[in-house]
C-alpha cells in the first residue's frame, strides 16, 4: 500500500486552504477524493515511503504499511514531528516497542537568514560566492593562479 | 487539442528544479540579482519543502573538506574523486566544488541544521569527508533559506507543481522552457536570458529488484526521472560520462544506507561462508590498473568483489552489524553502567541512520524482528541509477572556472562561464552536470551557487531577451498535450481504459523501457553484463519504443506528467546505451561489465566519452575528450 489513510481520521483538510498530503507529496501521489472528502494514495507502487504525508497530516490519519512484496506483516513505524524534534515509535512484528527522539533543527521555523550573518566580499567577477570568503572560515577562496 | 490556458512568464534567470542544487542557486542568485536589478524565477514539479533527492532527509553530509582546519586540501579531494572514478573526472570542476562546499555546510549550520559535535565542539565525522547530522528536516531547512532569499529580497518568484518538459531555443542560445501545471489545465512558457537546470538524475530507467508494490522503493527517489538529461540533450548540449551509471550496495530490498555501518561503526561485510570478499578477492584488484591499488578502494571495485562472490554462489552477503556493535561496546565491558549506556547510544544511532533517510529499512527491520546489535542483515547491489552527484558521473559537459585552469586544460575545459553547458546560456548543477562526482547533497548545493553566480554574470554580459518563436512554442504545446488528446480520442474504443490498441499508458511504457534496459543494457537480470550485440539490440528496441512514445495516452494531468517522465527516462537510456557501445573497454566493472571488452584499456580509453544529440537532424555524435590534470 505504502501510505494509507484512515477514513475515520481524515477530514480532507476541509478547514485548511489546501489538502496537506496532496500539497507535500514529492511524487504527486496523494489526492483528495472530493466526493468522500478523504485523501488516498493513487499509485502505491510509486511510493518511496518518504513519510512526508504522514508527518504533515494535521489529524494523523496517514500511516505506512511496508511494501507487501517483501516486508513481513505486523510492524509499524510512526513519527510525531514537532517544531524542533521528532519522536519515532517502532513497533516490531513480535510486539516489541522502541522509541527514539531526535532533534530536527536548532533554529525557529521560518527563521533561516540566507547569508547566515556572513559578509560578502567578492564582486560578480571574483571566484568568491555570496557570503564568501567569511563563510569558508578562510581569509580567501582557494585558487590555482595567483 | 486539449483546452489548456497559456501562461507566459518572463524572467532574467530561470532555475529549473527545487532540490539541493536549485536551492543553492536560489540563495546565490537572489543576492547578485538584487545587486543588479534582475529577476529570478524558480520552477519545481513538487513542493520545495520536500522536493528532490533529500525529500525524506539524510543522516549524513557526505562532502565536507575541512579546509579551514587544514584537515584536507582541495587537491586531496580531487585525488579521492579521480581515483574512485577510475581516473575519469574533471579536476577543475571537482576542485571548484571542493573549495566552496565548506561554506555551504557552514551556512546549513547557521540556518538550523543540527550537525553532530564532539565534546570539543568539532564536527563528528562519519568518515574522512562525511559529517553526521540529525537530518530529518535537512531539505526543509535548505528550502526555507532558498525561499527566504528569493521572496524576501523581492527579486524572485516560485512556481510549484509545474512540470517542465523541455527547452525553448533561440538558435544556439537557450531561450526558456515549457511545461504544464499538474494541478490545473495550464500550459506554461518561461522566457529567460539564462536557464539553470537542476532537475536531478534518473531512476527507474532500469528494472528495480522489487517489481510489485516495492517498485517505488528505489534507492534514489522515483521522482527523479531524467528531466535534466532530457532538457540538456534536447537543447543540443554535449553530454559526458553517460556510461557512468551508479549501482549502490545497500541493505537488501529496503536500501538502507551502509555508510555509517562501514565508516562509523567499522563493520565488516562477509559472505554466507563467513569469508570476507574484500580480503579474499584482493588479488582481483591488480587487474584494474592503478585504481585497484588506491585507498579507499573505488566504489565500483568494492561492488565488483561482492558481485563475484554472489556469482560464485557464495551469497547472500551480510553486514556484520552485531559484531561491529559488540566490538565498540566491548571497550566499556569493565563498567556495566557505561556499557549499557554505550549500547543504548549505538542502538539509537543505528536506528536514526535509517529513520532520517530510509524509513522503509526501519520498517523492514521491525517487521523481521531484527535488532542490529544481535543479528546481521543482508546487503546487495541495487539496480543502476543515473546520479552524477554520487559515485556515478553522468551529466552535461560544462565549462570550468577560469582561475582553476592551467595552460594544458583551458582550451578543452573553459568557455567563459562556470558550469555553462555547450549551449549558450544553459547552466547545469547537481546531477545535471557531469564528470564532477562525489558532490552529494552539500556539493550539489555549492555547485548550484557556483552556476547561479556565473549565470547572473552571463546575463549581465548578454543582457538581451532571446527571441522565442511562437510557432515553435505552439508546436511544443501540441506535442506535450498529445497524450491527453490521444486518450480522449480513443478511450471509448474498448471497455477497459488500460487496454487499448490505439495508445500505451505511461506505466506500461516504463515497464517496456525497464525490460529493455534490464535485459540488454546490463541490469540486475543480466548481472550488469553487456556486449556489443546486446547494446545494438537495445538500440533497436529503444527505436521502436521511441516511435511508440508518440502514442502515449494520459487520462489526467498526473498521467501526463508520468508520460513525459518516461520519455525523459527513455532519452537517458539511449544516451547510456550509445556511450557504453562507444567505450570499447571495461573500466567500472562493478557498475557494468563489457564482456566482449573485459579489460581496462588505459592506452585508448583514459578519456571522456561524450555524446551530443543534434536537434536539427536527429543525429547523435560520439566524441572523445581528453583528461587533463590540474594538480
Amino acid at each position: 500500500m505504502p501510505s494509507y489513510v484512515n477514513p475515520e481520521k481524515c477530514d480532507g483538510c476541509k478547514a485548511l486552504d489546501k489538502t496537506a498530503c496532496q500539497y507535500i507529496c514529492p511524487n504527486d501521489l496523494m489526492v483528495l477524493d472530493k466526493e468522500k472528502m478523504k485523501a488516498f494514495n493513487r499509485d502505491v507502487a510509486m511510493c518511496w515511503e518518504c513519510y512526508n504525508c504522514v508527518k504533515i497530516c494535521p489529524t494523523q490519519a496517514i500511516e505506512i504499511r511496508g511494501y507487501a512484496d517483501f516486508v513481513p506483516m505486523g510492524a509499524q513505524v510512526t513519527p510525531l514531528r514537532s517544531t524542533d524534534s521528532i519522536m519515532w515509535t517502532v513497533k516490531f512484528r513480535n510486539g516489541m516497542l522502541k522509541r527514539f527522539k531526535f532533534p530536527i533543527r536548532t533554529t525557529a521555523e521560518g527563521s533561516a537568514v540566507p547569508d547566515g550573518g556572513f559578509e560578502t566580499k567578492g564582486d560578480i567577477n571574483s571566484p568568491a560566492l555570496f557570503t564568501e570568503p567569511a563563510s569558508t572560515g578562510m581569509a580567501e577562496v582557494f585558487t590555482l593562479n595567483k | 487539442m486539449a483546452n489548456f490556458e497559456n501562461v507566459t512568464v518572463e524572467t532574467d534567470l530561470l532555475i529549473l528544479g527545487g532540490g539541493m542544487s536549485a536551492c543553492g542557486a536560489s540563495v546565490e542568485a537572489a543576492y547578485w540579482a538584487k545587486k543588479n536589478g534582475l529577476k529570478v524565477t524558480l520552477v519545481d514539479k513538487a513542493a520545495m519543502d520536500r522536493s528532490g533527492a533529500v525529500a525524506m532527509g539524510l543522516s549524513a553530509i557526505n562532502q565536507y573538506v575541512g579546509l579551514k582546519d587544514g584537515a584536507n586540501s582541495v587537491k586531496d579531494y580531487v585525488d579521492y574523486v579521480r581515483n574512485d572514478l577510475m581516473g575519469v573526472t574533471r579536476e577543475d570542476l571537482v576542485a571548484n566544488i571542493a573549495r566552496h562546499v565548506d561554506s555551504t555546510v557552514h551556512l546549513f549550520e547557521k540556518w538550523g541544521l543540527p550537525i553532530w559535535k564532539d565534546e570539543k565542539g568539532a564536527y563528528v565525522h562519519e568518515g574522512r569527508w562525511q559529517l553526521m547530522i540529525n537530518g530529518e528536516s535537512y531539505k526543509v531547512i535548505v528550502a526555507e533559506a532558498a525561499k527566504n532569499a528569493l521572496l524576501q529580497s523581492g527579486v524572485g518568484q516560485i512556481f510549484e507543481r509545474i512540470f517542465i518538459v523541455g527547452p525553448v531555443m533561440d538558435g544556439d542560445r537557450i531561450a526558456g522552457a515549457v511545461g504544464f501545471s499538474v494541478r490545473e489545465n495550464k500550459f506554461y512558457t518561461f522566457k529567460a536570458k539564462a536557464v539553470l537546470a537542476g532537475m536531478g538524475g534518473a531512476v527507474h530507467v532500469f528494472k528495480p529488484r522489487s517489481s510489485g508494490e516495492g517498485l517505488g522503493r528505489a534507492w534514489y527517489p522515483p521522482w527523479n526521472s531524467g528531466s535534466s538529461a532530457y532538457f540538456t540533450l534536447k537543447a543540443g548540449a554535449e553530454m559526458t560520462c553517460q556510461e557512468v551509471r551508479f549501482i549502490p550496495v545497500r541493505f537488501k530490498d529496503a536500501y538502507g544506507p551502509v555508510g555509517a555501518w562501514f565508516l562509523l561503526f567499522k563493520s565488516r561485510a562477509t559472505n554466507a561462508m563467513g569469508g570476507e570478499y574484500m580480503v579474499e578477492r584482493k588479488p582481483e584488484l591488480e587487474n584494474w590498473g592503478p585504481y585497484g591499488r588506491v585507498k579507499p578502494i573505488p566504489a565500483n571495485l568494492r561492488n565488483y568483489l561482492g558481485m563475484l562472490d554472489c556469482t560464485d554462489g557464495k551469497g547472500p552477503l551480510f553486514m556484520r552489524t552485531e559484531e561491529a556493535i559488540q566490538k565498540i561496546a566491548e571497550q566499556f565491558k569493565d563498567d556495566e553502567k557505561a556499557y549499557k549506556k554505550k549500547m543504548k547510544e549505538l542502538e539509537s544511532e543505528a536506528w536514526e541512520d535509517f529513520l532520517d533517510m530510509t524509513i522503509s529499512q526501519a520498517i523492514l527491520w521491525a517487521a523481521s524482528n531484527v535488532q542490529p546489535e544481535e543479528k546481521s542483515s543482508e546487503i546487495a547491489a541495487a539496480e543502476p541509477y543515473f546520479i552524477g552527484s554520487h559515485s556515478g558521473a553522468s551529466g552535461a559537459w560544462v565549462s570550468g572556472p577560469a582561475d582553476l585552469q592551467t595552460a594544458g586544460t583551458k582550451n578543452d575545459y573553459f568557455w567563459g562561464y562556470d558550469n555553462m553547458s555547450t549551449v549558450k546560456g544553459l547552466f547545469c548543477a547537481g546531477d545535471a552536470s557531469g564528470a564532477s562526482s562525489h558532490k552529494f547533497s552539500s556539493g550539489s548545493h555549492a555547485e548550484g551557487r557556483i552556476a547561479a553566480k556565473a549565470a547572473v554574470k552571463f546575463i549581465l554580459e548578454n543582457n538581451t531577451m532571446p527571441k522565442v518563436d511562437q510557432a515553435a512554442v505552439d508546436a511544443l504545446k501540441a506535442e506535450i498535450l498529445k497524450p491527453i488528446d490521444t486518450f480522449e480520442a480513443f478511450k471509448n474504443a474498448t471497455t477497459d481504459s488500460e487496454v487499448n490498441p490505439n495508445y500505451i499508458k505511461p506505466k506500461m511504457f516504463m515497464f517496456r523501457l525497464q525490460k529493455i534496459m534490464d535485459e540488454y543494457a546490463g541490469g540486475v537480470t543480466s548481472n550488469f553484463t553487456v556486449n556489443k550485440a546486446q547494446l545494438e539490440r537495445a538500440l533497436e528496441l529503444l527505436a521502436l519504443l521511441k516511435e511508440d512514445s508518440d502514442k502515449l495516452g494520459a487520462s489526467n494531468l498526473h498521467e501526463l506528467m508520468r508520460c513525459w517522465e518516461n520519455v525523459q527516462r527513455m532519452w537517458q537510456a539511449e544516451a547510456h546505451v550509445r556511450t557504453m557501445l562507444f567505450r570499447e573497454e571495461t573500466r567500472w566493472p562493478g557498475y557494468y561489465f563489457r564482456a566482449d571488452k573485459p579489460k581496462i584499456d588505459e592506452q585508448n580509453w583514459l578519456c571522456f566519452a561524450n555524446c551530443k544529440y543534434d536537434p536539427k537532424n536527429g543525429n547523435w555524435e560520439m566524441i572523445k575528450r581528453p583528461i587533463h590534470r590540474i594538480f
